[in-house]
């Protein structure tokens, strides 16, 4: 009785000091947001960051630890915060204002972007902007909430080796690497983002500016995209399906798998949400192509088929599908429609990445015989929004495009009837013999 | 059955629905699904975690309501009052009268109570009917202290809600280990334990004697066999269920327990089935209990009723037993015969288990033979179709030790325990030379067809 007293009372201590250092770390942003003129918002914003991120993690341990392992699913769908209650609303309006004012009023965020200041002069020996102040966010948010992903899912070794690694990719490559660059005074650039996800990283504009302005380095960084989207991606889709891209490496997959690993439910399974992912991500990827081939059809012909529309074209994709739809609604949506939104309806790489999946992979997740019992949780988990149940129920492999590998479905199946694996691609579609099926077509 | 024919299927359980699918993907007659559970099929196994907030009750339901259009199925939500059986109709509490070619009985199952007394205070339930889930929604509002009475697996999905919401959970348990009418003792100890480690209070040889009340009706507390009183303000029975027969006790059709069938599940009246836990064969047929009441065996019988209905198969044949659950943190699944208990000069097992008592896997064979009888497996996952495969093809252990790797079900970067299991083998039969070559999952599913190409599926007709 001792053990269980001393506990309860050492979590609620916890509990108690984790509240109180993410209030204290919100209110010091806001006051450096809102004062930055009259106080330090190095002070009060980066310590205010500091003390959130401690609470936030001292919050979660106590959260995750003290629950079982398959208990981590309690109440997901009858708390205000996962299940589109008042406190999920005011976090998405919370983030959907953020990237309204980091997109179109960056001037407002000035007292946060002094804030993060002297992070930037010790990384980039430059002074910070808004994008850098963005970066460091995403990439708190991607570390903190990362070890929540590692404690809720840590008795599973596929979520803590992927976890691991989008936090290294986020950490590395998508924020120390891109400003030790530019500390050496090169171009400033993601290794772990290629066409057509990074869209411009091949277009004429981009890759002239980088062979010229980083010489060798840049020319490197030219043929390392290059690379990466059209030998790489195929070659390692084959091996191991889109995964290896969307819930391993991408810093949007990142995100998505920690920071919005709680609100991966909120996703919709309906046919008429599969008609519209259909309707929208292909056009996008379509878009990109021929953007990227009129451009340099445009360069080749230095400027006589499209002049400088082209240039506002690009702009103007960047603007919708860049700010809007993977900012705005993408990420700021988390707590209303799940936290895969820009991934499963607009972005471009998902849809090359999802064809690949589908006609040319190893990749499947195998049903194990006639053991699904149709309790939904893998539907009701899938992030994609892909109605899994109705596969394993008919004991067929579920081999979809948009399928991102992260694995959850296995996870919470509570008889083990799934398992994403690798396998020959002769006789890919086979299904187990131990159930009879019924035939009608789901998607259509 | 003729094209015109009329189908009704009393029942949209698990059982009830395989059987409309499965008649519907060969034939063009009229299907007719009645229900007063719910108006359309949802999976009775996912009850506890709409308890529990993993899921909503839409999302326990796996076929949206197109589905039931587009397969030009009827369901129908009412109660079923009384049969004619004469006249081959139904009359429904609130509907018009239906009339019927084939009847189907497929009405399940309800909570058994053994005339304890104080069974109907308020606060005394079991767990089997979208109802129930309802009814323990409400009787479990703000309470602190539940006992579930019985050692099965509704009582641990009961606790383990229950604990979900913080309530004290006291399970009463008639053996001497939790399950051990079904598990071996030493997979049923690793299962007690973890229960105990889980902060469930488990009274084995332990059994109820009487349910006291307050002067409200409900329940306060319950008195075991062994004197002990347990406050509680909330009692889970679950000691069993029986079929659900109520409303068919005095008609022409013949009863026992269940509604009993031969193995073409026809009834004494024709054109009358039943199916499902309802429904008890007259004879028993080998290793195969008269009354079935799983989910998964309710989905065969509707899959079998079906292809017998359908002229593609003449009798029920089930096969290789399965079964799968969950024991709080830890996976289950049995393929084969594996007793509790056996004789030990017929019988003989390999026994392998973490020093953390979270894994086990047991190999159970016939003594002289080496045969494979059974598998038991505790948190670890292993391939349906291989073990059905190695089972059906009467495998000896010699043979089962070198495809382990390839049963192996674990998700990917699982640490792999067949390595130590298979030395256990050759530590038992140290004379068995051991050979290198061992196939890989994909290997084996070639070799042995394995692998169902959905265009061979039978086709709607």
């Amino acid at each position: 009785m001792t053990t269980t007293y001393t506990f309860y009372t050492s979590a609620k201590i916890l509990k108690i000091v984790g509240v109180i250092l993410m209030a204290a770390g919100l209110l010091g942003v806001l006051v450096a947001f809102a004062g930055y003129q009259v106080i330090s918002p190095v002070y009060f914003g980066l310590g205010g960051i500091m003390a959130f991120c401690a609470g936030g993690l001292i919050t979660i341990w106590q959260l995750r630890m003290q629950k079982p392992v398959a208990e981590q699913n309690n109440y997901t769908w009858q708390k205000d915060i996962t299940a589109r209650g008042i406190t999920g609303w005011v976090i998405a309006l919370v983030l959907t204002g953020f990237y309204i004012l980091l997109y179109w009023f960056p001037n407002t965020l000035k007292g946060l972007v002094l804030a993060v200041e002297p992070l930037s002069r010790l990384l980039r020996h430059k002074p910070a902007d808004q994008w850098f102040l963005y970066g460091t966010f995403y990439t708190l948010a991607v570390l903190v909430m990362g070890v929540h992903a590692l404690l809720k899912y840590r008795n599973n070794r596929y979520h803590i080796i992927r976890t691991i690694s989008v936090m290294f990719f986020q950490l590395g490559f998508a924020f120390l690497l891109p400003a030790l660059l530019l500390l050496f005074n090169k171009p400033e650039f993601y290794f772990s983002y290629f066409w057509p996800l990074k869209y411009d990283y091949l277009f004429p504009g981009t890759v002239s500016y980088l062979v010229q302005d980083g010489a060798a380095m840049g020319t490197f960084m030219v043929f390392w995209g290059a690379i990466l989207s059209f030998i790489a991606t195929p070659v390692l889709t084959y091996f191991y399906g889109k995964r290896w891209y969307c819930s391993w490496v991408c810093g949007c997959g990142g995100l998505a798998e920690t920071a919005g690993d709680p609100y991966r439910h909120l996703s919709d399974k309906s046919r008429s949400a599969w008609r519209w992912e259909v309707a929208i991500i292909y056009p996008v990827f379509g878009f990109i192509i021929l953007t990227t081939l009129l451009l340099w059809l445009n360069s080749w012909s230095e400027g006589r088929i499209l002049g400088s529309l082209s240039q506002g074209f690009s702009a103007t994709y960047g603007f919708f599908i860049g700010a809007i739809f993977s900012g705005v609604v993408g990420v700021g949506f988390y707590p209303i429609l799940g936290n895969r939104v820009w991934c499963r309806f607009g972005c471009p790489m998902a849809a090359y990445l999802g064809l690949l999946q589908k006609h040319l992979s190893r990749f499947r997740i195998t049903t194990n015989g006639g053991q699904c019992i149709s309790c939904g949780n893998c539907s009701t988990y899938c992030e994609m929004g892909i109605d899994v149940r109705w596969y394993a129920q008919q004991g067929q492999p579920v081999i979809r495009a948009s399928c991102v590998g992260c694995g959850i479905c296995a996870h919470v199946c509570p008889r083990g009837v799934l398992k994403l694996e690798n396998g020959p691609t002769e006789n890919r579609y086979a299904a187990s013999v131990l159930i009879n099926r019924n035939d009608v077509d789901f998607l259509s | 059955m003729q094209q015109h024919e009329h189908l009704v299927i009393i029942g949209n359980g698990i059982a009830g629905v395989t059987l409309a699918q499965q008649v519907r993907k060969r034939s063009n007659v009229r299907i007719t699904l009645i229900s007063a559970e719910s108006a359309t099929h949802f999976s009775r196994p996912a009850l506890m975690y709409v308890y529990m907030g993993h899921m909503r009750y839409k999302d326990i339901v796996p076929y949206p309501d197109w589905y039931w259009r587009k397969n030009n199925i009827t369901l129908v939500h009412d109660r079923v009052v009384s049969i004619d059986f004469e006249q081959k109709q139904l009359h429904l509490q609130k509907g018009e009268p239906i009339t019927f070619h084939t009847l189907v009985l497929a009405t399940g199952s309800t909570t058994a109570y053994y005339n304890w007394p104080g069974q109907h205070l308020k606060g005394v339930q079991g767990l089997v009917t979208l109802q129930d889930l309802e009814q323990m929604e409400t009787q479990t509002k703000g309470i602190n202290e539940a006992v579930i009475v019985g050692g099965g697996l509704i009582g641990i999905e009961m606790a383990e809600m229950l604990k979900s919401r913080g309530i004290a959970v006291t399970m009463l348990v008639r053996d001497k280990l939790y399950w051990q009418n079904v598990l071996p003792g030493q997979e049923a100890t690793l299962i007690t334990q973890h229960i105990q480690n889980q902060g469930i209070n488990l009274k084995l040889t332990t059994e109820l004697d009487e349910i006291l009340g307050d002067t409200a009706g409900q329940v306060g507390a319950v008195k075991t066999n062994t004197g002990e009183t347990i406050p509680c303000q909330f009692v889970g029975i679950a000691t069993g269920v029986k079929p659900n027969t109520d409303f068919l006790r005095n008609t022409a059709l013949q009863l026992n327990k269940g509604i009993l069938i031969d193995n073409q599940f026809k009834t004494n009246i024709p054109g009358v089935y039943a199916i499902g836990d309802c429904a008890e064969f007259r004879e028993k047929y080998e290793q195969q209990p008269a009354l079935e009441q799983l989910w998964y065996t309710a989905r065969l019988h509707g899959e079998a009723l079906a292809a017998i209905l359908c002229g593609k198969a003449q009798n029920y044949e089930r096969g290789p037993w399965f079964n799968s659950a969950k024991f709080l943190n830890i996976e289950y699944q049995t393929y084969g015969y594996v007793p509790n208990s056996w004789d030990e000069t017929k019988y003989d097992s390999l026994y392998w288990q973490n020093t953390a008592g979270t894994k086990a896997i047991r190999l159970f064979y016939e003594r002289d033979t080496e045969m494979l009888k059974g598998i038991n497996l505790l948190g670890i996952r292993y391939r349906h179709d291989l073990c059905h495969h190695w089972l059906k093809q009467k495998y000896k252990l010699q043979d089962v030790i070198y495809e382990l790797e390839a049963a192996n079900f674990d998700p990917e970067f699982y640490r792999h325990y067949e390595p130590e299991l298979r030395q256990l083998y050759f530590n038992k039969f140290p004379d068995k030379a051991q050979q290198k070559k061992q196939n890989s999952w994909w290997q084996l599913r070639k070799k042995f067809g394995l692998a169902m190409h959905l265009e061979n599926s039978d086709k709607p007709l």
